[in-house]
């Protein structure tokens, strides 16, 4: 049994890598470089007046050919191998780049395409909605389960597991639905109304499923799952990747991201307020307020992943 | 069960004894994500204030026919149906401010607010209680937004509904920050704790 899983996660992964063999035999590595460059190595030496020509390179970004791109310098090393070629503007280097170079016979030019590793992409929209973009501090949803579930650890990682667990379940069904019906018969103003019920019905099935294959489990995460459905943090993550018409594996991404993202923040929350229930706080700050304080030093301290860039 | 409260009474515990963001505690997302202006919290309330009168309104008109076990999910496709009407709507004629809004408009449904009057008063009530209990919260909402915009705006950005008052005071720049919002929120509830211990104590002396 495990090896089968194995082989269908194996086949699954080469099924999903994209294509490798692309560049062929002229350009043996290329990537981006600063913001604004791209960075080109040939398999042998190449003279530099063909190499540097500015009018032998179409760069465009793939979803929009008739756009092109403008070099405005290229620069060769010594040996003939890595060219530079510096744009004029910053390249958004999310979007895959084609790059046609005319060759010696001046007819047919030779295309490659530059682009970020996928999986890097991937990993970059997980740690983005864990930490960049927290669901809770820095998009402020989901509070009231936040500020009600966060008073004991053990609360906290109970409702943040639960969380995940149905966040997940929701975006993939939900993805399906957006995907292969609403879209096709344009529905798309259904869009609430269908998340919405996909939501209730995960917690629903989460909950029937939970009830009679863990009961154990079920005795300790069975309470929060009623709490799951007004919650805004899950409906938010359909209504973020229909929005930016993620695909299969972003979604996945994005909602392991956005549950665990919770799941830190109630953790961090929990531990908190486990120590401050021995501090002594003034009179008019007990309860709420002072939850809402210690939030917003987090939201503060969340501030600081802004910059973070990864790939 | 019947109500004896008179329809500004009802009004009135919406905004005053109730009031959904400051003394319930709930709907609490959009009181820190959005405030940052009064206009920003004029325009949610409005929204908040069609769909809670509206959904209360339905609710109640069908109470006798949801069974009871059905209640929660007729609920949510209720308040989700009156979120689309004013989603479009709002997207339609008011594109500036919808696109500040950004996605909480369409969280609106899930706002435990609304849910919570739903099952607590217009499944029990009469039509015209819904109806003024749905306006009652609607404006409590509304007004709570608003007080968290007219400090975040005055401290942040120096003006009130876009009107120049400081007087060329430089304003602080962090209040509009969005990490502010759970500062001024937190802070303005101890404020009216402090308000309410105070009154207390006097009436304790008093009495």
């Amino acid at each position: 049994m495990k090896s089968f899983v194995c082989k269908l996660f194996l086949l699954a992964v080469l099924a999903l890598l994209p294509s490798l063999a692309q560049a062929g035999d002229l350009i043996t590595s290329k990537s981006f470089g600063e913001p604004n460059e791209i960075i080109l190595t040939f398999a042998a030496p190449t003279s530099a007046a063909i190499a540097t020509d500015i009018n032998n390179y179409t760069v465009y970004e793939e979803p929009d050919p008739d756009i092109r791109l403008t070099i405005d310098t290229i620069t060769l090393s010594a040996d003939g191998k890595t060219a530079h070629l510096i744009f004029s503007e910053p390249l958004n280097t999310t979007e895959t780049h084609v790059v046609a170079v005319m060759t010696h016979d001046k007819v047919s030019p030779f295309i490659f395409q530059v682009a970020k590793s996928y999986w890097g992409y991937l990993f970059s929209i997980l740690i983005s909605a864990l930490l960049i973009n927290n669901f809770v501090f820095t998009k402020y949803l989901g509070l009231c389960v936040f500020f009600g579930t966060s008073k004991r650890k053990d609360t906290a990682k109970g409702m943040g597991f639960t969380f995940t667990i149905v966040m997940v379940v929701s975006a993939i069904m939900s993805w399906f639905f957006y995907q292969y019906v609403m879209k096709p018969f344009h529905l798309n103003f259904l869009q609430i109304v269908v998340f919405i019920g996909l939501v209730s019905l995960t917690v629903q099935a989460v909950d029937t499923v939970l009830r009679k294959v863990n009961p154990a489990l079920f005795q300790s995460f069975g309470v929060y799952l009623v709490l799951v459905i007004a919650n805004c943090v899950i409906i938010a993550v359909p209504l973020i990747l229909a929005d930016n018409e993620y695909n299969f594996l972003e979604t996945l991404m994005l909602s392991l991201g956005a549950g665990s993202g919770f799941l830190l923040a109630l953790y961090l929350m929990s531990s908190v307020r486990e120590r401050m229930e021995f501090a002594q706080i003034p009179k008019t700050f007990e309860g709420i307020p002072i939850a809402f304080i210690v939030a917003g030093q987090f939201a503060l301290a969340f501030l600081g992943f802004s910059g973070l860039k990864i790939f | 069960m019947a109500n004896d409260k008179s329809n500004m009474q009802l009004v009135a515990n919406g905004i005053l004894n109730e009031n959904p963001i400051f003394r319930l505690v709930l709907s609490m997302c959009p009181a820190v994500g959005i405030s940052t202006t009064v206009m920003n919290g004029i325009m949610l309330g409005l929204a908040v204030l069609f769909v809670q009168v509206f959904s209360s309104v339905t609710i109640s008109l069908f109470k006798n026919k949801i069974h009871p076990r059905i209640r929660i999910p007729s609920y949510t496709l209720t308040i989700a149906t009156w979120v689309t009407v004013i989603d479009l709507v709002m997207a339609a004629y008011m594109p500036g401010p919808y696109s500040q809004m950004g996605v909480f408009i369409k969280l609106i449904v899930a706002f435990a607010i609304i849910t919570m009057r739903l099952e607590m008063f217009a499944c029990k009530e009469s039509v015209n209680a819904s109806f003024w209990d749905g306006v009652g919260m609607g404006l409590g909402f509304m007004a709570g937004m608003m007080a968290i915009g007219l400090v975040r705006e005055l401290l942040g950005l120096g003006t009130i509904l876009g009107f120049e008052v400081l007087g060329g005071v430089r304003p602080l720049l962090f209040f509009v920050l969005p990490c502010a919002g759970f500062f001024v929120v937190g802070l303005m509830m101890a404020f009216f704790n402090y308000i309410e211990i105070r009154y207390r104590k006097l009436k304790q002396v008093a009495s």
